[in-house]
């Protein structure tokens, strides 16, 4: 039944997959072996995607089945502890833009993969990312922005980090519709992920989880 | 059901050439004879790449987007609440920076209106809750809930009048009692019909909006005067009226990126007819605004069908159906859309070239120009795409580099205009100018 419910999965049945982790929680099944099978159906979703098979849609709706089944299971396995982070993500929209969906989609990625996000929200300015970054020590600053006033606000933003010497203990990316490798070296940025997967990609490769 | 908008029409080239002949000779009184003959001249420049011949040079004009503002010196507060304001930038930008052709102010909307309504759906300026010196942005949400599509399918007008306006215009909340229409048509039913429209506060609903129409007018009284002022320096405008893709309407503005993204696992048939049933909607507003504004391109910002959003099985089946029914609509009434592909379509350019000769234009934001010019650019104008990352924080140099290239590559054999590729607001002025200067001069086809 676990060969079922990945497969349905990574081939975006969500009805099935849901019926499926009902039926295996009812046959007293272990639920860390039904949180290892998502965990990887969503590796196998993760390779469909980088064949260029899967796409966004795809990774939203099997991080929304992910969602759904470890709403199920997660009482059951009360006590064992949530399990090791793969990371920890602090994650905003720069000061001067309130958009809000790539941000969202990014922080959603982020933690049906494992990571623990901490979303600071929209319109955030540097000393608010800096001093959020104190207090929840991330290994990676992501930051959002659509428009083009946001250049300079991810400049700003990684120029508080310099100033308040917290520059190298994070890695720093950016992303969002005008962004690009040049934005990331004008602001001072590591990287600009050109997607969203992108930049769960590039953000694993950092933190080691992959 | 009978299905429309398959074919592309025999006489859609005589209707193209009888708007073309609209937009060339305006009903205007211009400065000069010299300025009427610029017109003229940049009119042809556009036509000359819509149709696929070469132009005497490649024309070029910037998405001004709201650089005017910041251009002008002075803060959104100001272009929203003052028009004479709005006209004074619109007008300076172009007087110094010469464009080829005019950007009206017309994205930039009355904020007294917005506010008088009490929208939710944007946040800007002054009323909508941002500061001074904030662009407006679109608040995305599920403004329709997954559960609503048959009621949009049903009777799109209805829905948009009893649910999607009360949710997005806060003072239009009565608009919830406004009546199903079609069944109003014999006089048994004609008192009931009524009855909404004898409360007090559905008819506070109808003087909001009538204030909110009236600040409209005044806001368009200027945009007008400066849109014919320009005119009548030689400057045509680069686009008139304004629609969108079926599917996009649905994706932005009612369900929402990741609600959308969903309906296609959990709602597939659902958000397909939807799509069909808002595109007769799409063709007639296109077709209508264009029209209005003397013109023979209307603006089509498209979203969700770029590489990103989706693969190319679901653009096949959720995107291009409907997005191909408004162009060939379009196109039929001799309207020439302007596709603005916002991020890229790098994968869809193959799948896209099935368009007769001389029918759209392809504006690209991201797209590779090399590969545009061998695909969709055989057959139609592209146009495109001076990053804007190099104009905000790059140098003139690096401008040319880029125009130079665009022009070399893109530009070969005509059927080509030179935009940025999104609106340039935080540009460097000089880069904009540069941008201008230099494909004036080094788009002339010798």
């Amino acid at each position: 039944m676990f060969d079922k419910l990945m497969d349905a999965i990574i081939q975006m049945r969500e009805e099935e997959a849901l019926e499926l982790t009902e039926k295996l929680l009812e046959a007293k099944a272990d639920p860390v072996t039904i949180l290892d099978a998502c965990t990887k159906s969503m590796e196998e979703v993760g390779k469909k995607f980088e064949s260029g098979v899967y796409f966004l849609p795809e990774l939203m709706m099997a991080g929304e089945m992910l969602k759904q089944i470890s709403e199920k299971v997660k009482p059951m396995i009360q006590g064992q502890g949530e399990g090791k982070k793969a990371g920890k993500v602090l994650l905003g929209t720069v000061r001067g833009d309130i958009h809000d969906i790539g941000k969202d989609i990014v922080g959603f990625l982020l933690d049906v993969n494992g990571f623990e996000v901490k979303d600071i929200g929209i319109d955030v300015p540097p000393e608010a990312f800096v001093e959020e970054a104190e207090a929840f020590h991330p290994d990676v600053v992501a930051m959002s922005g659509l428009l083009t006033l946001a250049y300079d606000s991810m400049k700003d933003t990684v120029d508080a980090f310099k100033k308040a010497g917290l520059r190298d203990g994070v890695k720093i990316i950016i992303g969002g519709g005008q962004m690009s490798d040049k934005i990331a070296e004008y602001s001072g940025a590591d990287a600009c992920a050109k997607d969203a997967m992108d930049g769960v990609n590039l953000i694993k490769k950092w933190t080691g989880k992959e | 059901m009978k299905e429309r908008w398959t074919t592309f029409a025999d006489d859609a080239a005589k209707k193209q050439e009888a708007l073309f002949d609209t937009w060339l000779s305006p009903k205007i009184t211009f400065e000069s004879p010299e300025a009427e003959a610029l017109y003229k001249e940049r009119v042809t420049l556009y036509k000359d790449a819509i149709q696929m011949r070469v132009p005497k040079r490649v024309p070029v004009a910037p998405s001004a987007g709201s650089f005017p503002i910041e251009f002008s010196g002075i803060n959104w507060y100001e272009a929203m609440y003052d028009y004479k304001k709005l006209a004074y930038a619109w007008g300076k930008y172009h007087n110094d920076m010469d464009p080829d052709a005019f950007n009206a102010p017309r994205t930039i909307a009355p904020g007294k209106a917005l506010e008088t309504l009490g929208l939710t759906l944007y946040r800007w300026a002054g009323g909508g809750g941002l500061r001074n010196n904030q662009e407006y942005q679109f608040v995305e949400k599920e403004y329709m809930k997954a559960d609503e599509y048959y009621d949009l399918i049903d009777d799109p007008t209805g829905f948009f009048i009893n649910t999607y306006f009360p949710r997005i215009f806060r003072e239009l909340e009565p608009l919830k009692k406004i009546p199903l229409l079609p069944p109003i048509h014999e006089i048994p039913m004609m008192p009931g019909g009524l009855i909404p429209f004898g409360m007090a506060d559905v008819q506070e609903a109808f003087v909001k909006l009538a204030d909110a129409g009236n600040e409209v007018h005044q806001w368009l009284a200027e945009v007008s005067k400066v849109t014919l002022s320009q005119m009548a320096k030689g400057r045509p405008g680069f686009s008139g009226g304004i629609t969108k893709a079926p599917f996009d309407v649905i994706g932005d503005s009612l369900r929402g990126t990741r609600g959308v993204l969903m309906d296609m696992f959990r709602h597939p048939e659902e958000l397909m007819e939807a799509c069909e049933r808002i595109t007769p909607f799409m063709i007639k507003f296109g077709v209508a605004t264009c029209k209005a504004a003397g013109h023979i391109m209307p603006f089509i910002p498209m979203h969700k069908g770029a590489d990103a959003f989706m693969s190319q099985d679901q653009f096949k089946k959720f995107y291009w159906p409907t997005l191909k029914k408004l162009i060939i609509g379009l196109s039929n009434e001799g309207v020439v859309p302007q596709l603005f592909v916002e991020g890229a379509y790098n994968k869809r350019l193959e799948l896209v070239d099935e368009l007769p000769r001389g029918k759209v234009v392809w504006w690209f934001d991201a797209t590779d120009m090399g590969e545009a010019k061998k695909t969709v650019g055989r057959t139609n104008c592209i146009a495109g795409n001076v990053p804007l990352d190099i104009l905000c924080t790059g140098t003139p140099d690096d401008v040319k580099t880029c125009c130079k290239n665009l022009i070399d590559v893109a530009g070969k054999d005509g059927g080509f205009m030179m935009v940025s590729g999104a609106g340039v607001q935080g540009s460097k002025p000089e880069n904009v100018k540069t941008m201008i200067d230099f494909s004036k001069e080094y788009g002339v086809y010798r």
